[in-house]
């Protein structure tokens, strides 16, 4: 091992937590063998140009975040994460059980409820949930989707076991950082590449299109398909360019948008343009004035009476925010077993439910050693972890549970497995999570092979988040066999070479031109 | 003007051109040849070399020797480097007549040619600043030179010579047994989001080769690429306005572009090579004739004279 994995065992050991890349005693597990090879041959100096180069690329295509109004380059590690074909293929069916779960339940919720008729989740669950929208109830949305895309976040505990850590099924985002991040590091340590087959991530815009599309309402032919942005402001926002770029639709803000008589137009410049389909970045509070937040600019009014009377497809429908409530998420597993019969592949982490009483004690007698979050929180915000929390913090989150305990849970505090992750001058244990995405076309849960792979740079830290000072890792799914070809596009029947002249027989000037070389000789 | 401008500024437009063609070729193909297993590695960067017109001088020949070949060889016009500084050796000898932004846009492009990490990560960022300085170059063309017969010499050089790059550019997807995707041709071009603007769901081999070979809108697909120099040529001779064409290059030029532009086929994936192929001859036809014409009129006469 080169001097940058000097002393790696000893910190990842202190961690306690799984190492993705070594098993004890520092050997690298069979998946990063290439890769170990790979990094052995670079120098410090190969790694920090590299890094640099990297670093530079991201921030001359404008792959940022938006952190404080400022435009950051989204930090993109070195070292990738590797997942071995065996391990993917239980994620993979895990994700989309899970996704077809929650899709049956979010019918059933905005239906007949009978998941509380049955008496599987109580009733106040849902009716509590900030995001059940009573405005949508009580139709099924063109296509017959709700759930189009999601990303479903999973971690490794202590034993190197994935769990499920939280549904995003609203606007999940980061999906951009997974294209963006493959092409840098193709570029930045094009070495690991070779002669390993590491599923390609390219064809997630198309099967993106491809699903939208086919959810469009019904009787459309040719549908058109929009991405909905909030604008340039929005922290997103480079991944909502960069999506419509790929798909190669039109990216629209609400003021581009109008309803009349339940369809939905677009202001071109050859008069107005019916649109079919909506890819909606934009929270649901903010994207109908006639239904929501009547002060909101961002939506368009009329959008959802227009999508009741299915007169255009919205993705993600409208209300999906219920199915992600973290309190709703701690009944997931029975969902599966209610919905689809079958048993969770993937399990939940430990929650405790703040509103059952012996539950609630427990939690705030051991408030100091738990994580405590918000149900209805994304993005990491309000979640407060015990053991690095100050007294005073711990005090007023211990009223904020006593005043609403519906509005929390609890969970064991997990060590995340941990990726080597360059810092400053040398390789060192950082903490990761990975958040794979899933398109539902109505038939099929299709799952991006691999998936964002967050890392939190600072040492110790468990918060992934890039508003947090988190960071990404680009994530490699290893092909089942190594025959598999890199690229997906089937190879055209050229290589026969049959040579059928299409062109006129070269004319007389040619005969000229002989002349004339002769002729000059 | 004088002849020897004249056909220093054609040939600033072609090199230019080409350095331009080589780096977004090289750095679309770098990425899969490190995918490769060695020994395959070595067969696709010789058909590689092949494909760019140009043949291995030693037996020995692998990934580093195909990027000095392509990117880092000075004494020869089939790499970036050399074409570079044949370009700033035409700028030189045409000093007077190109802008002096121009010229130092050139000149300052050599001196830093040198300055670049020669491996694999160095070469990407290398081709990045090749497209960048080339980028430029035709920028100070377009906006500080008169656009008279000069200028018109280097945007005919620019525009045959582009149209050659593409069609190399569509050749070296074969050379790859599994292919080359479409999506890196279309990157490779430039193309990519403009293609899928136009194509939006509909997305296949064919439409992509459609677009490179004969899209109307599309500033380096050949047909676009055709007519640029087509124009420049009409520009430069307008003495034929009526019927036929005594002009050499423009025939040449107009009936590959019309060929093209106006072919209808089924198979278009089959027919790729041959395109290809004679869009390559017809550009070094139409380079030959015009410098004939324009460039070398002591030869011209004589034969001139033979005839009569």
């Amino acid at each position: 091992m080169s001097d940058l994995f000097e002393d790696y065992s000893i910190a990842a050991e202190r961690t306690g937590a799984y190492d993705e890349m070594f098993a004890p005693g520092q050997a690298a597990r069979p998946s990063y063998r290439q890769l170990a090879g790979a990094l052995d041959g670079l120098s410090l100096a190969d790694v920090s140009a590299r890094a640099d180069s990297m670093a530079r690329t991201f921030l001359d295509r404008g792959v940022t975040f938006d952190y404080a109004g400022e435009e950051r380059p989204f930090p993109l590690d070195i070292v990738p994460r590797v997942i071995p074909a065996g391990e993917w293929t239980v994620l993979e069916r895990g994700v989309a059980q899970r996704v077809q779960a929650l899709e049956a339940f979010l019918n059933d919720v905005y239906g007949k409820m009978a998941v509380v008729s049955d008496g599987v989740i109580p009733r106040r669950l849902v009716t509590t949930s900030q995001h059940f929208h009573r405005q949508v109830h009580g139709f099924e949305p063109a296509g017959g989707v709700r759930v189009h895309i999601s990303g479903i976040d999973v971690v490794r505990d202590a034993v190197g076991t994935f769990r499920v850590l939280e549904d995003n099924v609203r606007v999940p985002s980061g999906v951009s950082y997974v294209l963006e991040n493959r092409r840098a590091m193709a570029k930045g340590l094009p070495e690991a590449f070779s002669q390993q087959p590491i599923r390609p991530v390219e064809e997630y815009p198309r099967r993106l299109l491809s699903a939208l599309r086919k959810t469009a309402p019904a009787g459309v032919d040719d549908p058109t398909v929009v991405v909905l942005t909030p604008g340039v402001f929005n922290s997103a926002y480079f991944e909502h360019t960069l999506l419509a770029g790929l798909m190669g639709v039109e990216l629209v803000e609400g003021r581009d948008l109008i309803c009349r008589g339940n369809r939905v137009y677009m202001r071109t410049t050859a008069g107005e343009q019916r649109v079919d389909v909506i890819y909606k970045r934009i929270d649901d509070d903010f994207l109908d004035p006639l239904q929501f937040r009547s002060d909101s600019m961002l939506g368009c009014p009329g959008l959802v009476n227009a999508a009741r009377a299915g007169g255009v497809t919205i993705a993600n429908a409208v209300g999906n925010g219920v199915a992600d409530d973290k309190l709703v998420y701690s009944y997931v597993p029975d969902l599966i077993r209610y919905y689809l019969g079958e048993e969770p592949i993937i399990a939940n982490v430990d929650t405790y439910r703040l509103e059952e009483d012996a539950a609630r004690e427990e939690v705030l007698d051991r408030l100091d050693e738990l994580v405590v979050k918000p149900v209805d929180g994304s993005g990491g915000k309000g979640l407060v972890i015990g053991p690095d929390a100050t007294r005073e913090e711990l005090e007023t989150l211990r009223s904020r549970v006593l005043t609403d305990p519906r509005g929390w849970i609890a969970q064991p505090v997990l060590q995340l497995s941990t990726v080597p992750t360059l810092s400053g001058d040398k390789f060192g244990p950082r903490h990761v999570d990975l958040r794979p995405f899933a398109i539902n076309d109505g038939d099929d849960v299709w799952v991006l092979p691999g998936g964002l792979t967050r890392v939190a740079l600072k040492e110790g830290s468990l918060i992934v988040n890039s508003s947090q000072g988190g960071g990404s890792k680009d994530t490699w799914v290893l092909a089942e066999s190594p025959d598999v070809p890199i690229e997906a596009e089937p190879r055209h029947s050229i290589s026969i070479r049959e040579r059928t002249s299409v062109w006129p027989v070269e004319s007389s000037w040619r005969d000229r031109d002989r002349q004339a070389e002769q002729q000059q000789q | 003007m004088l002849s020897r401008i004249a056909e220093s500024l054609f040939w600033i437009g072609r090199y230019v051109e080409r350095a331009d063609g080589t780096a977004r070729i090289l750095d679309v193909h770098l990425e899969r040849l490190n995918h490769l297993p060695p020994e395959e590695q070595r067969s696709v960067a010789q058909e590689l070399l092949g494909v760019m017109g140009s043949r291995p001088e030693k037996d020995e020949f692998g990934l580093s020797e195909l990027l000095h070949a392509l990117a880092y060889d000075r004494s020869h016009a089939t790499s970036i480097a050399g074409s570079l500084g044949a370009a700033r050796e035409n700028a030189r000898r045409a000093r007077e007549t190109v802008s002096s932004s121009l010229w130092e846009c050139l000149n300052t492009t050599f001196y830093g040619l040198s300055q670049h990490r020669k491996d694999v990560v160095g070469t990407y960022r290398f081709c990045n600043w090749v497209l960048e300085r080339t980028a430029m170059a035709r920028g100070h063309a377009d906006t500080t030179m008169s656009h008279d017969e000069g200028w018109q010499f280097m945007v005919l050089g620019r525009s045959l010579e582009r149209a050659d790059m593409t069609a190399r550019m569509l050749s070296t997807r074969e050379v790859h047994t599994a292919g080359m995707s479409w999506v890196n041709m279309l990157r490779c071009a430039g193309a990519y989001e403009s293609f899928l603007r136009t194509r939006r769901a509909a997305f296949d081999d064919r439409h992509a080769a459609e677009f490179l070979l004969m899209d109307r809108l599309f500033p380096r697909s050949i047909v676009y690429a055709l007519r640029d120099a087509d124009k420049a040529l009409e520009k430069l001779d307008p003495s034929d306005q009526r019927v036929g064409f005594i002009n050499d290059a423009r025939r040449i030029v107009g009936q590959a572009r019309t060929f093209l532009e106006f072919h209808r086929t089924d198979d278009l994936m089959v027919e790729l090579p041959e395109h290809m192929e004679r869009v390559q001859k017809a550009v070094a036809q139409a380079s030959d004739a015009i410098s004939r014409k324009y460039f070398n009129r002591a030869d011209e006469q004589a034969w001139v004279g033979e005839v009569s």
